[in-house]
């Protein structure tokens, strides 16, 4: 699947976050989402999820509007991470990795043996495999963000929009993640983008960049062309020694 | 077998526990060959109609009165995402109590003061429901506030009436505020109540799962999430009605049921659902049965028991959880 912004607006009533936003995200590419706090990376990824409407512009699945897929379909081709999630949640981890599999679920009952074998897969994958029956809220800050990344792997989209992977991760699970799905991106032609925080990161691991600027209007494309240290340098304010 | 069934299980048995107490507890003894021979419908005379027209439809009663104020806890909690949220949060309650109460200091009978006690409850739902779900800016806080304002208004109206009706009457109004099974004579409307959102609350247990992930995340699986909130309020609105009327607001229940499932380690809304609904029957029978003969030939409203028997049970679960 295709999924792609077509001249969008994004922002709130009295607040416009960026204007004109047009890019298009192909299975097997890796996408970078740049930006200073605020310039509305978080509000891009729920708009291509489909979970909140841009000001103005569309986003398209292949060549239909997002909005016109139902709910069930739209959440079984995009998954998305979201950058904070409440902290209440009553279930074990391995309750919280299978609700994942949710819109996939072929009875509105039952709990598939193929959804648990899944999910504890991807908790093995996250390094968790031995927390599964733990109560999610005893968790690490960084053992409970490995938990939604295994979450949004058992939901298995073919757009992962993962709003900052990174955060609360130590070095050895930041490598890690990054590998999981640049790999899923190479091999399994899935689209993987991600809010990142770090340029030099985006350089190495991704092929394709939005970027989010404060006062003139976003960039996006391939990587070698947006990700320059020029254009990097008028987004942070600050000299990269690249 | 797994924890949840096995909890479930154990409900199941103290619900039929409860009904049975309920049967076998009363003024006259009655041995249980007796009771079971009633129930068959092979006693004639006034063993049959004690088991039949005077126990059973109150130990009914009270087992679907809980059994709603726990499936409506258990759903506005998820709904608020407040675990403080009780069937009576969204004025339900204070609704019904102003109706009934305002019917019978003007002297009204008891059939219209509970139909005044219907009505009431109702404009409550749609008040609230119009308040806050109508606002383009909705969100769960206004929902929660209009509620919670709601309520206030109708308790400081019924303090007004407690104050102003005659002594005579204080009393019986007291004992409806409390919650009081005494004038529940029929629970088919009740009982119906319990199957039918029982069995929506337990087919749409899945969806109540990913919400409880927060609005969001909820989205981006795919639940449609307004539609099921609205769907969350009218059951749980619904089930409060039927429970408000049938018994008034016995407290309690609803909120402390729904923990007391989730403490024993079940926390899946597939297992919890019926768990509590099957727990909160059982414990509104037994307080009930004990409320009708503890002190008898006194009658306390069974309100007044909820409380005594969850508070400890509940503190219990909590100290043996540390």
């Amino acid at each position: 699947m295709r999924l792609s912004a077509d001249a969008l607006t994004l922002g709130f009533p009295g607040r416009t976050l960026c204007r004109g936003l047009s890019f298009a995200i192909a299975p097997g590419q890796c996408w970078a989402v740049l930006g200073n706090n605020g310039s509305g990376k978080t509000t891009l990824m729920h708009a291509l999820a489909g979970i909140r409407k841009p000001v103005a512009g569309t986003v398209h699945a292949d060549d239909a509007p997002l909005a016109r897929l139902g709910a069930a379909a739209r959440a079984q081709r995009i998954g998305l991470l979201l950058q904070e999630e409440p902290t209440e949640f009553w279930g074990s981890v391995l309750d919280y990795v299978v609700l994942g599999r949710y819109p996939h679920r072929r009875s509105m009952l039952g709990r598939e043996p193929e959804a648990e074998r899944l999910a504890r897969g991807h908790l093995e994958r996250m390094d968790l495999g031995a927390l599964a029956g733990r109560s999610l809220a005893t968790l690490s800050g960084g053992e409970r963000q490995r938990a939604r990344l295994a979450l949004v792997l058992t939901q298995d989209p073919v757009v992962y929009l993962l709003d900052e992977p990174l955060q609360h991760l130590d070095l050895r699970h930041q490598l890690q993640t990054l590998d999981c799905f640049t790999a899923l991106a190479q091999t399994a032609r899935r689209a993987v983008v991600m809010v990142l925080h770090d340029p030099s990161v985006a350089r190495r691991r991704c092929d394709h960049a939005v970027l989010l600027y404060d006062a003139e209007s976003p960039l996006a494309g391939p990587a070698e062309r947006v990700l320059t240290s020029d254009n990097l340098e008028r987004l942070y304010g600050v000299p990269l020694p690249l | 077998m797994s924890r949840p069934v096995v909890i479930l299980a154990g409900f199941a048995a103290l619900g039929a526990i409860s009904l049975a107490l309920g049967l076998a507890a009363g003024s006259v003894r009655l041995p249980v060959s007796d009771i079971a021979a009633a129930l068959m419908g092979h006693a004639p005379g006034p063993v049959g109609d004690i088991v039949l027209r005077v126990r059973l439809p109150r130990v009914l009663a009270g087992f679907a009165c809980g059994g709603l104020l726990a499936l409506a806890g258990a759903l506005l909690q998820v709904l608020l995402r407040n675990p403080l949220a009780d069937p009576y949060v969204l004025g339900i309650s204070g609704g019904a109590g102003l109706g009934l109460l305002a019917a019978t200091s003007l002297g009204l009978g008891y059939a219209a003061s509970q139909a005044a006690g219907m009505v009431g409850a109702l404009t409550a739902v749609l008040i609230v429901f119009g308040l806050s779900f109508g606002a383009a800016d909705w969100n769960l806080y206004r929902l929660l506030l209009t509620g919670v304002v709601f309520s206030a208004g109708c308790g400081a109206l019924i303090s007004l009436i407690l104050l102003l009706a005659p002594e005579t009457a204080v009393k019986g109004m007291l004992f409806w505020l409390l919650g009081d099974l005494s004038d529940a004579t029929s629970a088919h409307w009740a009982w119906l109540a319990l199957m039918v959102l029982g069995t929506l609350s337990v087919l749409g247990s899945g969806t109540l799962n990913v919400l409880g992930l927060g609005r969001s995340k909820a989205a981006s699986l795919g639940v449609p999430v307004r539609a099921a909130e609205v769907a969350i309020y009218i059951v749980a609105s619904a089930a409060t009605v039927a429970a408000v009327t049938l018994a008034g607001p016995v407290g309690f229940v609803g909120l402390i049921v729904p923990h007391l499932v989730r403490l024993l380690g079940v926390t899946d809304y597939r297992w919890l659902i019926p768990s509590a609904m099957l727990a909160g029957g059982a414990l509104l029978s037994l307080a009930d049965t004990g409320a009708r003969s503890v002190w008898a030939p006194l009658q306390i409203p069974v309100g007044a028991l909820t409380a005594l028997l969850g508070v400890p049970v509940l503190f219990l679960l909590l100290a043996g959880r540390r």
